[in-house]
């Protein structure tokens, strides 16, 4: 009896975790589970029957396929812009004492501080103020906005976590400053330059609510969802998602099992 | 590779490093012969990292200059001059294995046959068999080696080590110190090594310097500063002493007389340095004797008369407290060499020493006895600020 | 000169000039570095803002096709409460209730990860984030499912009589609530994670040793320790939470619409900007104070 108090004792926190955690699973799974769905009818969203077809058939849905294209291409551009600009404040701030420091990382902290509304609604407001045609170009200019400061933040923690000495060292061994960017710091940043970048994607990949104020006629992905929901959900729609999943899933094991092999000769 | 006609000593001359309002090294002169292991000796903020720093051009000094052989350095990059570094907790490049980290330097110096010269650099600190590994697969005294490796492998004028063995537990960081004179010994390179730790530069270095407050307070062979000591710190920082307040009034006989206490005690000449005005008279505590009364003292003996109030046994030797007659407790060691029965807390003693083991120095007017040690509190801090 | 090239420093033609060139290029430097991204957050962050604030005092009597005049029109703000007060305080409500149950499942979940998984930290670690890697509409469309009136879970609740016979889920306040809860849990857990992670356990160990049950421990030690997290956790959660209208728009109905739905529909569909700039505008102004007044009186300053 003592010793099962005990245990409960020790192990009721973990047990609430792991049932925390099947929550957030639950939709996960039900997703998967809609990718292999007929539904019964359009605007049914219950299980009806297996089948395979949703995932043969995947640009079945007029426009899908070519709303996730459009996703894709907007968050490899401003994936790209977002981490070059932001990669370069982070090297300021981590490396450079300068006036302005304190200013520099308010900016940089407002936009991950203001809600996505109120940056939708301000961008819609300047757009259309400077009459600009909404599309594609805002799209991006939005998406580059509020993936500059994640990039910023994730680079610098990583630059933070740096020796110093180690560029000091690279210095002292006849490396150039330029010489010691490359074969010393940027190797040793490039892990946390890699990380903003999929971070960066996936947030630009998966925003709605600034793009929905900001995107004109032009439809990405989370904006074909929510017309969809008007209209009945395609259950192409479920494979989409459970691939997003899953390719993101098999990324973070990947690094991390490389990790693990770099980690095991440790020991 | 070195050679004496061709290269020269490191000079520092007039040099000053301020931090803001801080002065790190204040106005320091110094010559570093060719081909020595000298060492700079000091507490932590005493200004010796920001010295070997501008050596190795990583901070560069607000006024003075710092010359090698017949060049002047003051200005130079770190990677424009021929002085590496072993740094504190080694730097390794966690990105690289133990063969590139000791190539580094030669292939930014753009070298083609690199294989061969990293291999003899590894050979001579034993690590052969060890390149394929990552700094994060070594033990704290293999990386202390492959951090040596990488520094001297480019051949420098001068290696300049800062705390190299402060991460190392204590049985290894007596090896490496044998380790470190053997090498130093046998490549001839000028070591400039910065420490905290006492025995490790009296074991380790030629010459000494001890620092203080951005300045050089005595500098000379270990021995030499450790039997007569320049000035109260040195006597307490290097080893412990028992600095007595007096007053010096002059020479007779070759002798500087101190009265101290209502005694007068004569210390020969040269071993003073000051024989006028206000002095400590100091003697190491292993020079001191103790003996039961006045009688028993040795002819030519000095003497003071006390209690021990404390003793303890630490192997060796037994560490007295003799309290006098006007308070101050003196520190005692006896040897443990059988010779002497222990003496109990309680007992009256007289302690002696030879005058020629007594030493003179300048005391500041209003400064009392001094005989506890100066804390020696390790340098945790890598970059003095 | 042989030896010094022999040993590798390459000679320098003209040592003199390179420290200050270097010098005044080192104090320009951060300025350069900071220029492309500070110019595009200024732009396109600080000038929209501002924008923003000006369209909510544009004359509202104006529309898209002959454009708006400034008039400068401080009532916009007063009628923009009065026609959307039960959204704004659905909102706040919606956002406050769903973070005291954040952190009410989200503080055992990041202290189990951090103090009680052993090796299977980063395993976990990974779980919290990866529902994340699918779409935010998607996964909020399959709470649809999961709530819907055919489905299990709502079976299940009336037949144990906690819900009616008719009793449903789906477009109830209970739903958005869950929904908010779920999409944002992640950001709670994960900041929370990292300063309960930091917390030495032998400190845990020290207050048992000085007599402290289980509980003081947990009251006196851990969580002033992890107040940071918690504090940093809470705000990303909620800030996102109150500006939220996806979970109000695909979970709920009209009556749990939130202040984000009277903006998007301000907008978008009934073309009346400067009333959804006036609650965008008035949003954000909450907002700031509340972030600055809890991290003022939470004491840390270490988010911001």
């Amino acid at each position: 009896m003592h010793r099962i108090r005990r245990w409960v004792a020790d192990h009721w926190v973990l047990a609430i975790g792991l049932m925390v955690l099947l929550y957030l699973f639950l939709p996960i799974a039900v997703v998967a589970g809609l990718s292999f769905n007929r539904p019964s009818s359009r605007l049914s969203y219950d299980f009806n029957e297996f089948t395979t077809e949703n995932w043969t058939n995947l640009c079945g849905p007029a426009d899908l396929c070519a709303a996730v294209g459009r996703s894709a291409w907007i968050g490899l551009l401003a994936t790209v812009a977002a981490t070059m600009l932001g990669t370069l404040m982070a090297f300021a701030l981590a490396r450079h004492r300068f006036r302005g420091r304190a200013a520099t990382n308010l900016l940089i902290f407002l936009p991950m501080a203001t809600p996505e509304l109120v940056m939708g609604t301000s961008l819609l407001a300047l757009f259309t103020s400077a009459g600009l045609q909404l599309g594609f170009v805002t799209i991006l200019i939005a998406h580059i906005m509020f993936c500059v400061s994640f990039v910023v933040v994730t680079v610098k923690a990583r630059l933070a976590g740096m020796d110093a000495r180690l560029e000091e060292a690279a210095m002292d061994l006849y490396a150039t400053p330029a010489q010691t960017f490359r074969r010393v710091t940027l190797p040793l940043v490039l892990p946390g330059i890699v990380a903003a970048a999929l971070l960066a994607f996936s947030l630009s990949f998966d925003d709605f609510i600034i793009t929905n104020f900001n995107s004109g006629n032009t439809v990405t992905f989370p904006m074909y969802v929510w017309g969809a929901n008007q209209r009945g959900i395609p259950p192409q729609v479920n494979v989409v998602g459970t691939a997003m999943f899953a390719v993101a899933l098999l990324l973070v094991l990947a690094t991390n099992v490389r990790g693990r092999r770099r980690g095991a000769r440790v020991a | 590779m070195t050679n004496p006609s061709e290269a020269g000593d490191l000079r520092l001359s007039h040099v000053t490093k301020r931090f803001g309002p801080f002065t790190a090294v204040d106005d320091l002169s110094l010559t570093v012969p060719q081909g020595s292991f000298f060492a700079l000796l000091g507490a932590s903020g005493c200004g010796k990292t920001t010295t070997l720093r501008m050596v190795a051009g990583l901070e560069e000094p607000t006024t003075g200059e710092v010359r090698l052989g017949d060049r002047d350095i003051t200005r130079l990059r770190p990677y424009q001059r021929p002085v590496n570094t072993v740094f504190q907790s080694y730097a390794l490049f966690p990105h690289l294995d133990v063969f590139e980290n000791v190539a580094f330097g030669l292939r930014r110096r753009k070298i083609r046959e690199v294989r061969s010269q990293v291999e003899r650099m590894l050979a001579l600190v034993q690590l052969d068999g060890f390149t394929k590994r990552r700094p994060a697969e070594l033990s704290g005294g293999q990386q202390q080696r492959v951090a040596l490796a990488r520094a001297l492998i480019n051949h420098p004028q001068v290696l300049l080590l800062d705390e190299p063995l402060g991460a190392l537990d204590l049985k290894l960081r007596r090896q490496m110190q044998i380790e470190l004179k053997r090498i130093q010994t046998e490549v001839g390179i000028t070591f400039v090594h910065v420490t905290h730790d006492q025995e490790e530069a009296m074991t380790m270095a030629d010459t000494v310097a001890v620092m203080s407050a951005g300045k050089i307070e005595q500098l000379g062979r270990p021995a030499e500063i450790y039997e007569y000591p320049a000035t109260a710190f040195v006597a307490n920082f290097l080893g412990q002493s028992n600095l007595l307040a007096g007053e010096a009034a002059g020479q007779s006989g070759g002798d500087v007389l101190v009265s101290a206490y209502d005694q007068r005690f004569a210390v020969p000449a040269p071993r003073a340095r000051a024989d006028r005005g206000e002095v400590f008279l100091g003697v190491r505590p292993e020079k001191l004797g103790l003996v039961a009364g006045e009688a028993d003292v040795p002819a030519g003996h000095q003497s003071v008369r006390g209690v021990i109030t404390d003793s303890s046994y630490v192997g060796v030797s037994t560490q007295y407290l003799v309290r006098t007659g006007w308070g101050t407790e003196l520190a005692v060691f006896a040897p443990n060499s059988g010779a002497a029965a222990p003496l109990a807390v309680g007992s009256e003693v007289t302690a002696h020493w030879s005058p020629e083991h007594a030493f003179v120095l300048h005391r500041e007017p209003g400064e009392g006895d001094r005989t506890t040690p100066v804390l020696d509190t390790p340098d945790a801090v890598g970059v003095v600020s | 000169m042989s030896l010094l090239t022999g040993v590798g420093a390459r000679p320098v033609s003209a040592p003199d000039k390179r420290p200050d060139d270097s010098r005044s290029r080192r104090r320009w430097l951060p300025y350069l570095l900071l220029l492309p991204g500070g110019a595009w957050l200024i732009l396109f962050f600080i000038v929209p803002t501002l924008q923003l604030g000006a369209t909510s005092l544009y004359d509202p009597t104006g529309s898209v096709t002959t454009g708006y005049a400034m008039t400068w029109e401080f009532g916009n703000y007063p009628d923009a409460i009065a026609y959307a007060g039960p959204q704004i305080l659905r909102s706040f409500a919606y956002a406050a209730i769903a973070t005291v149950i954040g952190i009410l499942i989200g503080y055992p979940l990041a202290y189990a990860i951090a103090q009680k998984a052993g090796r299977w930290k980063n395993v976990l670690l990974v779980c919290v984030v990866a529902p994340m890697f699918t779409s935010f509409l998607v996964r909020t469309l399959a709470w649809k499912t999961i709530l819907s009136d055919n489905g299990a879970l709502v079976g299940f609740l009336r037949d144990v009589g906690i819900l009616g016979a008719d009793g449903r889920l789906l477009a109830t306040p209970i739903a958005v609530v869950l929904g908010l809860t779920y999409n944002f849990l992640p950001f709670l857990v994960l900041p929370l994670y990292a300063s309960l992670e930091r917390l030495d356990t032998r400190l845990l160990e020290a207050s048992g040793d000085l007599y402290a049950s289980p509980t003081r421990t947990f009251v006196k030690v851990t969580l002033p320790l992890s107040m940071p997290g918690l504090v940093a956790g809470t705000l990303l959660f909620f800030i996102p939470a109150v500006g939220d209208y996806i979970n109000a728009a695909l979970l709920g109905n009209t009556n749990t619409s939130m202040v984000g739905n009277v903006v998007n529909s301000a907008f978008l569909s009934r073309q009346e900007p400067p009333q959804g700039a006036a609650l965008s505008f008035l949003l954000m102004a909450i907002i700031l104070a509340i972030v600055f007044t809890y991290v003022r009186r939470a004491g840390t300053d270490e988010v911001v």
